[in-house]
């Protein structure tokens, strides 16, 4: 496996013999005669060198990408960055990528956005403009167009980015190759053969170069820092959230919307994450504890098309954390270090902490822990799309956006049992309508159609029930430990409401609809 | 009888924060019966360097699982982990690859 990667120079005479550790008798590193060996990536069976590593390192990444075909040259592609290791060697990949001969040179137009989670982790103002002068530093070396967003920022989302698109998510084998062919010829048209090729290179990096059309600020906002009072609303509501495990969560919806919006805003189509294989086999345990079960395929896989449109890609899904550590370490691949929402937390304080050491203390005595739990995500398939109008037949959930796993008439389970009577207590009309009796509205349809009082069942009830029902499983376990919805950002609420008031009138609509072909059923 | 040594033991990727945020230490073993090793490095860190909650960095007499180890910018797994013994001049790095660090 030091193959991997043809072109690394000439063999070495000298053979440097490493010592080897008791129990390595195999050890391929040596036939690839080069330089010290540096690193055991799996089980002991393999070390490599410094420069096979690099070759075997990039040749991962790049095959990841190869072998599923989702990226068509061209497209625009958002890489979501945090700073971390996992995420910064992935850009750097990618800058590699780019700036590579001709035949290797990855074709896609790069991205980045920077999520600036300050607030919701408590750094002080002062710490966090420490953080983002360092990554501003890193953005600007890295030369993509960029975006840096504060987590603030989620109080202005429109409540659009929780609507699926439609759109098909383009991308099937044929439509790939037609997409390289057509890419090919565009690029060989002008020009001839031999001279063509470096000034469309010059051409396509000065393009990279250039600030984003809009200013280096992602959104709506202008420079400068969020104001104090989002600041404020969002640390209350981290503050309210009673357990780590719930914070983390929201923090990773609220980041996700974030994302897409800008995602979407910018027309880009992907948006690479730098989860890592050892980061993905915690999170699939982690989501198993969490009653996600059902979107494993969605929340590890390596593509992500719950949102329609755009679609989440994981190129490092193959390489570990050790690989990862190892690599921005040897070849000095910059990142920042922000504290996180769990830094310095206890082994137990979440369910993620406890996975995490759980996981990685089996994988400290059974090597292969971390790839065996990684190759079942791997395996976990995903119910296909049915039809284009996916929107709107099957409701989805409001946080994770995937489709609602929750059966309304679900008694059969304890929880299904606990959440209908919650939901009766709280809202006797939404009982009665999950019953199928349809409740006396409360003035005439004619005039409560859109505006009027029939709008709000939920204005009059408990916001939490109105946001509750459009929740799946793990969600709504989730928030359980929010004390009170209503300090969660208006687009949340907003688009709860108008989910209900759709709701109300579909099924308002339905009974018209039934009524009618039971007249035509009798006549005919 | 060892003789004192002189190692830069160094923490990246958030270890560093229950060290008062101070990436590079140089150090100065003193002379000691039984040589250098990992083993008693980490004791003396953990008497020495580290500030708080030590649970977080040491596990039992090894690292916490998930932080990595390099012994002059090599795996320590290649190099006898725990009881490697340390030369003068040598570069003990450790990484915390955990989430948040």
């Amino acid at each position: 496996m030091c193959q991997v990667g043809e072109n690394y120079g000439e063999p070495a005479t000298e053979e440097s013999q490493p010592a080897p550790r008791p129990g390595l008798d195999k050890t391929p590193v040596l036939d690839c005669k080069e330089g010290l060996p540096v690193v055991v990536i799996r089980a002991g069976d393999a070390f490599c060198s410094r420069d096979c590593f690099k070759a075997f390192y990039t040749h991962k990444f790049r095959a990841m990408l190869g072998k599923n075909r989702l990226i068509f040259p061209g497209e625009k592609v958002l890489l979501a960055w945090s700073g971390g290791p996992s995420s910064s060697s992935m850009v750097w990949q990618v800058l590699e990528g780019l700036s590579q001969d001709s035949a290797k040179r990855l074709r896609f137009v790069p991205g980045v956005i920077f999520v600036d989670e300050g607030a919701a982790c408590g750094q002080s103002p002062e710490d966090r403009a420490k953080t983002l002068a360092e990554v501003k530093l890193i953005l600007q070396t890295v030369g993509f167009p960029w975006y840096l967003v504060a987590l603030e920022e989620v109080f202005g989302l429109p409540p659009a980015v929780l609507r699926c698109s439609a759109q098909e998510p383009a991308g099937t084998a044929g439509a790939y190759k037609a997409a390289v062919d057509s890419f090919l010829q565009q690029q060989h048209t002008p020009g001839t053969e031999g001279a063509e090729d470096s000034p469309s290179l010059a051409q396509q990096q000065g393009q990279l170069c250039q600030p984003p059309p809009q200013g280096p600020m992602g959104l709506q906002s202008p420079t400068g820092p969020p104001a104090a009072a989002q600041t404020e609303a969002l640390s209350r509501l981290f503050h309210s959230v009673k357990t780590l495990t719930a914070k983390e969560e929201l923090l990773q919806t609220l980041r996700t919307h974030l994302i897409l919006h800008v995602a979407r805003a910018h027309g880009y189509s992907k948006v690479m994450t730098g989860e890592s294989c050892t980061r993905l086999a915690i999170k699939l345990m982690t989501n198993l504890a969490l009653g996600r079960g059902a979107f494993l395929a969605w929340d590890t896989g390596f593509s992500d098309e719950r949102h329609g449109d755009v679609v989440v890609v994981r190129p490092m899904r193959d390489h570990t954390l050790k690989e990862v550590a190892f690599y921005n370490h040897l070849f000095a691949v910059p990142s920042v270090f922000t504290p996180a929402i769990d830094t310095k937390a206890p082994e137990k304080a979440s369910i993620h902490r406890l996975m995490e050491a759980f996981l990685l203390r089996l994988q400290t005595q059974f090597p292969s822990t971390v790839s065996t739990v990684y190759r079942t995500s791997e395996k976990l398939a995903k119910a296909p799309r049915d039809s284009h109008d996916t929107a709107h037949s099957e409701p989805r959930c409001l946080l994770c956006l995937c489709t609602l796993d929750v059966d309304g008439a679900d008694s059969a389970t304890a929880f299904g049992a606990q959440t209908s009577s919650h939901l009766s207590q709280m809202q006797p009309h939404t009982a009665l309508a999950e019953a199928g009796m349809h409740p006396v509205p409360c003035c005439p349809p004619e005039v409560g159609s859109a505006q009027g009082c029939c709008r709000g069942p939920c204005e009059r009830g408990d916001p939490r029930v109105c946001v509750l029902e459009w929740l799946c499983y793990g969600c709504r376990v989730n928030m359980k430990d929010l004390p009170s919805l209503d300090s969660l950002p208006p687009y949340i609420l907003a688009e709860a409401q108008l989910r209900r008031q759709r709701a109300w009138v579909l099924q308002e609509v339905q009974e018209y609809l039934i009524a009618d072909s039971d007249g035509e059923a009798e006549t005919a | 009888m060892a003789a004192p040594l002189s190692v830069e033991v160094e923490f990246g990727g958030g270890a560093e924060l229950l060290f008062d945020g101070v990436k590079k230490h140089q150090v100065t073993l003193p002379g000691q019966e039984e040589p250098w090793d990992i083993r008693n490095l980490l004791v003396w860190i953990k008497k020495n360097l580290l500030k708080e909650r030590p649970e977080l960095f040491i596990q039992g007499d090894s690292v916490r699982p998930g932080i990595l180890v390099l012994i002059n910018d090599a795996d320590w797994e290649l190099l006898g982990e725990l009881d490697y013994q340390l030369q003068d001049q040598d570069t003990i790095l450790f990484i915390s690859t955990l989430h948040g660090g």
